[in-house]
Parts: C-alpha cells; sequence; structure tokens
C-alpha cells in the first residue's frame, strides 16, 4: 500500500526543533528515547541490510563447505547464465514475464469491477455481508489455498467426481502444465480480488455525492454517474497501483508456484525466484543463483524507484515522497 | 422510490438481477470450497464412498477424523509448534515494532531523519531468497525455530502505521507525564499504549497471521521434520497428498479424505477467528497507510 512519510508529520517536526540546542544536547536530551528503539533498529538492520552482504558469493565460487571469505573468487563467471542466455534461465524469465503480463491483464481489472458493483450496492448491509465473504480468502496461505484448489477442482476433486457422475465434461487443470497459468491466475484472483476491492472502495467513499446529484440534475443515468463521477475518482488509485505492479513485474507469486511444481515440471512453471532456489539451494550451484538473485534484486529496485519517479510524472503521491 | 443519494432512480430489474447473480456467484466461490472442506472432515466412510470423496452436508457429523489427527502425532506436534510460533513470534513483534515506532514518534529528536529513513528503505528492496539464507546460516540459526520468528520481527509497514498514531498522541499529554515525574519507558506504556491498543493489537494480529501462514521459510531453514510447523504438514499431506498414517500399528483410521479436510479446517480455524477483528480494523489501517499525508 502506499507509505507516505506524511509530510504533516514532517512539517511538525520542524516547527518543533529547537533550533537553540546542539547535536550533543539533543542527542543527551534523547538517548533513552533512542535507547528504546536501539535493539529493534538493530534488529532491522540485521535482517534487511547485512544480508546484502551476501551477495558478495555472486562473484565467488561458493560451497557451504568453504564458507564464503574462504571461497575463491569468480569474477563475473557467474553471471555467464544471464549473458549466454543458458536456456533453463531463459525459460524462468520468459515463464516470468508471461505470467506478469497475464496478471496484469486478468488479475488487475477484477477488484476494480467488483469495487464498482459493492459500490453500487443499495443496501449497505448486503455490501458489509458480502465483502466480509469476499474478504476472507486473503487471510488464508497459500498452502490452504493450493490445497484447496486441488481438492476442489483436481483429478479425484469436488467437481470432476461430482460431473463424472452426472456425465459431465471433466476439469484437467490441476497437474496440467498446458493450463498452468490460468490456474495460477484463477488462484490469485480468488484469493486476492476481494481484499484488493479496499483500496478502490476507499476513494470511491470520498466522492463527494453532489457530484452525482449534479450529473442527475443534467438527466444523467446511474451509467453516467459512474462514467463520469466514479472512474475519474478512482483513476488516480488505478493509475498508482498498475505503475506499482509494472515495478514489480519480475516478482510473481513465489510461495504459490513454488508448492505447484512438482506436477506440472518446471518447464511450464519455473519463474525467476524459484529458479534461484532450485539453481542454488537445491542444485548447489550458489554463485549462480546469487547472480540471478541479485541482477533480479538491482533491476526489481530500479523498476520500483523508475514506477516512483512515473508516478510523479503523472501527478501521483507514489509510494514514497521527498520528505 | 428514489435514491437519496444519487438522486436518480435506482437501476433497472434486469441490471439488479445481473448484480445479484454476479454476487451470489462470487460468494458461492469463496464459501462452496471452505464448506465443503468443513462438511468432509465430518463426514464418515460410508457417506465418502457413496459421494465419490467429497461432501457438501454431513448426514452425521462424527469428530472421527480431528480425534485421529489429535492423538498425539505429527499433526498434534506441527500444531503446537505453530501456535508456539505464532504467539512467541506476534509478541515479539509488538515489542519491536512499537518500540522502533515510539522512539521514531518524538518530533525534533535526535538522528531521526536518517533513522526513519533506515526503517523506509527496507521497503524499496529484498536481499533474496540466497542472501537471507547465507545470513542465517552465518548465524547459526539453521534448524532453530528462532531463524523462523527473528527475520519477521521488523516490518517497516507496521512500524509506520504505529508510529502515525502515536503522532498523532497530542504533545501536551506527553508533556504533562514528564512533569508527573515519567521516564521514557513509563510514557511508553501508561501513556501511548494505552491510548494507541487498537492499532497495537492489529498490528499483532497481522504479524500473528503472518506467522501462522509462513511455510517456506521452514523449507528453507528447518531440516528435522519434528521441527515441521502445521502449514508443512498441510503441505505433506493435503497438497502432495501423502498418505496420512495412523502413527500406532493396526489402528483403523478414518478416511483418507477426512482427515486430509481436518488437517486444512485446523490451519484454517485461527485464521477464521481472529477474521472478524481484522477486518474490521484492518480496512481502516490500509485506508489510513494509503490516505493519511
Amino acid at each position: 500500500m502506499t507509505l507516505v512519510l506524511q509530510r504533516k508529520t514532517v512539517a511538525r517536526s520542524n516547527q518543533r526543533t529547537q533550533k537553540t540546542l546542539s547535536g550533543r544536547q539533543r542527542f543527551r536530551r534523547d538517548r533513552f528515547l533512542l535507547l528504546i528503539g536501539l535493539p529493534g533498529i538493530l534488529l532491522l538492520v540485521l535482517f534487511h541490510y547485512v544480508p546484502l552482504l551476501g551477495n558478495v558469493i555472486a562473484f565467488k565460487d561458493y560451497a557451504p563447505y568453504l564458507g564464503i571469505t574462504e571461497a575463491p573468487w569468480a569474477g563475473l563467471d557467474n553471471f555467464r547464465v544471464i549473458v549466454d542466455g543458458d536456456p533453463d534461465f531463459v525459460n524462468a524469465l520468459v515463464n516470468t514475464l508471461v505470467i506478469s503480463f497475464v496478471q496484469l491483464v486478468l488479475v488487475f481489472p477484477v477488484p476494480i469491477a467488483l469495487a464498482l458493483l459493492l459500490n453500487s450496492l443499495l443496501s449497505e448491509r448486503l455490501k458489509r455481508v458480502a465483502q466480509s465473504i469476499l474478504y476472507l480468502p486473503h487471510f488464508m496461505s497459500w498452502v490452504i489455498v493450493v490445497a484447496i484448489f486441488q481438492h476442489m477442482l483436481g483429478n479425484a476433486g469436488l467437481y470432476n467426481t461430482w460431473a463424472r457422475a452426472h456425465d459431465l465434461p471433466l476439469l484437467t487443470i490441476i497437474g496440467n502444465p498446458d493450463l498452468f497459468i490460468p490456474l495460477i491466475t484463477s488462484q490469485v484472483i480468488w484469493k486476492d480480488a476481494g481484499w484488493s476491492t479496499i483500496i478502490f472502495l476507499a476513494a470511491m467513499s470520498r466522492v463527494d455525492t453532489q457530484l452525482y446529484e449534479s450529473v442527475a440534475v443534467d438527466g444523467g443515468g446511474r451509467w453516467r454517474q459512474l462514467w463520469h463521477v466514479t472512474l475519474p475518482a478512482i483513476r488516480p488509485v488505478i493509475v498508482l497501483l498498475l505503475i506499482l505492479r509494472l515495478g514489480d513485474v519480475l516478482s510473481v507469486g513465489f510461495e504459490q508456484i513454488f508448492l505447484q511444481q512438482g506436477p506440472v515440471g518446471l518447464d511450464a512453471s519455473e519463474v525467476l525466484d524459484t529458479y534461484v532456489y532450485n539453481r542454488g539451494i537445491v542444485g548447489g550451484n550458489w554463485g549462480v543463483a546469487a547472480a540471478v538473485g541479485l541482477v533480479k534484486g538491482l533491476i526489481g529496485t530500479i523498476l520500483v524507484l523508475g514506477a516512483n519517479k512515473v508516478a510523479h510524472l503523472f501527478g501521483e503521491r507514489g509510494v514514497y515522497s521527498k520528505w | 422510490m428514489v435514491n437519496l443519494i444519487s438522486g436518480t432512480a435506482p437501476p433497472s430489474t434486469p441490471v439488479r438481477g445481473l448484480k445479484g447473480v454476479v454476487l451470489i456467484v462470487a460468494c458461492a466461490l469463496v464459501l462452496v470450497p471452505f464448506l465443503a472442506v468443513l462438511s468432509t472432515s465430518l463426514a464418515d466412510q460410508q457417506q465418502i464412498t457413496s459421494s465419490g470423496g467429497y461432501v457438501l452436508f454431513p448426514h452425521d457429523p462424527s469428530f472421527a477424523a480431528y480425534e485421529a489427527i489429535f492423538r498425539g502425532g505429527v499433526v498434534t506436534r506441527a500444531t503446537i509448534v505453530s501456535v508456539l510460533l505464532t504467539v512467541v513470534g506476534s509478541g515479539l513483534s509488538i515489542v519491536v515494532v512499537v518500540s522502533i515506532a515510539y522512539s521514531l514518534s518524538r518530533p525534533g529528536t535526535w538522528g531521526q531523519r536518517p533513522l526513519l529513513f533506515i526503517v523506509l528503505f527496507t521497503l524499496l528492496f529484498s536481499a533474496g531468497i540466497i542472501p537471507n539464507y547465507l545470513l542465517i546460516k552465518e548465524l547459526g540459526l539453521i534448524d532453530s525455530y528462532w531463524a523462523l520468528i527473528l527475520p519477521g520481527l521488523t516490518s517497516a509497514f507496521q512500524i509506520i502505521i504505529v508510529r502515525a498514531f502515536f503522532l498523532d498522541v497530542p504533545a501536551e499529554i506527553i508533556d504533562a507525564a514528564r512533569i508527573d515525574g515519567a521516564n521514557e519507558l513509563q510514557i511508553l506504556t501508561r501513556v501511548m499504549l494505552p491510548l494507541s491498543k487498537a492499532v497495537v493489537a492489529v498490528v499483532g494480529l497481522f504479524s500473528a497471521v503472518g506467522y501462522w501462514n509462513a511455510y517456506f521459510n521452514a523449507i528453507l531453514y528447518i531440516n528435522s521434520p519434528e521441527k515441521w510447523p502445521l502449514q508443512l504438514v498441510l503441505r505433506t499431506y493435503v497438497v502432495d497428498n501423502t498418505q496420512v498414517g495412523g502413527d500406532l500399528p493396526g489402528e483403523v483410521m478414518p478416511p483418507q479424505q477426512s482427515l486430509q479436510m481436518a488437517i486444512l479446517v485446523v490451519s484454517l480455524v485461527p485464521i477464521c477467528l481472529v477474521y472478524p477483528f481484522l477486518q474490521k480494523h484492518f480496512a481502516k489501517g490500509v485506508v489510513l497507510g494509503a490516505v493519511k499525508g
């Protein structure tokens, strides 16, 4: 979600800064406060920043028995898979981009449509009941979601046993490499489409109702209200989320895909994150996996920063603002 | 009847009918699987055989499957592990998040901007699987429960939400407490926390859901199957369809489907219990994170 360091706050802190105190005096004054936060900050640095040092093995010939410091340097050898286009790597990259694109097209609009539907309900109670039901899957782990899909749609699952008894067409979506992308896409929709409506509903709830009235006064019906008031009101949110999604294009549901790789095979299901895991931790090619992970992480960060810049250009606030 | 809010007539009957159908289908797609899971976990062998595997309404509910999985085998142990991980993890997480948020919530304190930057910057990148694994290995935490607890304690998102609440506490209240002789820790525990109980509870519940639902960190860091959390057991028995065997030889077990679905129910019941609270408060949290500013 958008995490804006609040301008209001910053303004307040500037105004309250006591200019009469030197840095050392302020440090003396605030030392107990800082001490309270210190252990947490150290934990944060240890688990978010210190691991970055581990990327050094991308340039080494690492093996667990050697350890990070003892492992010999390998220059840029580990990056050869990327530069030379190792088939497994290319397969993972292509799968990642295809899945990202399909999900952008198919998953992204669903919560918008659902939010418009919920927003148009006249009964507040009905709306609340529907929201309660539709938000629920968001809180289920991927293991639960995948388990439910397998037992509902699998070969021996609920639908297929019922269809067999009634001579209806069977579903062969589980464990079928050709339908892997539709499967994971529908899982994403099932799990998160409801929850993702929240941000759109919030934007819709802030629309000035006078705007709807003026459309009505001008003789416009509900479609005109939708087109001229509701959609323009949520456009900033749509643009922002779309740009953020583009910035995240190299990451597709790792936990979700990892669970389902067995039956469908790696050709259909390998994505960059699973490639790093399978190649490095399972396959023992630590250096190569770290190299791919490092490049992916760098490009990902650049894309997020770039997406944020683009959001600013569109006049949106972005994930963070200058402060 | 005229709709007072928008001033236009309510939608025509076909439109309303279509909306109703879409809404009912969407809700059914969510509810029917849960119903089938719950019902199958309660069904007996006879009904499962006659229905071909799954049931939507058990004739004669039996808790045999639950008795079997809680007789002290793998599932029992994994449930205890998951409960402990969740309780310890979210408890510590509250302490860490609140203390960081508090120390960064007083305007004009020394070093606040760089510290805040350190926290916020973590939102923009993640080190990746291999470097994280190497860190846990170097720390000697492989196969330790701490490998599952410590990395998740500090979430920048949660710190920002709690800090936003602390910032809204009027400075006069804090000044008053200080004049009464309270030190920083006392201000935090006696003044700030009571004022922000709801947000602290929500942050705690969210990290609890995170700890309960995590499985991949256990795949990475935990080697001994007896230390597995429930999600991994669920994966083995329900996703990968490994036979749920009796721990005692010659024991008559309830049907496989019931056992599998019972494990699934055990893994989702805690979420359902806290769900009403999460839904009520977190919708606000998301909007707060997004809108405030």
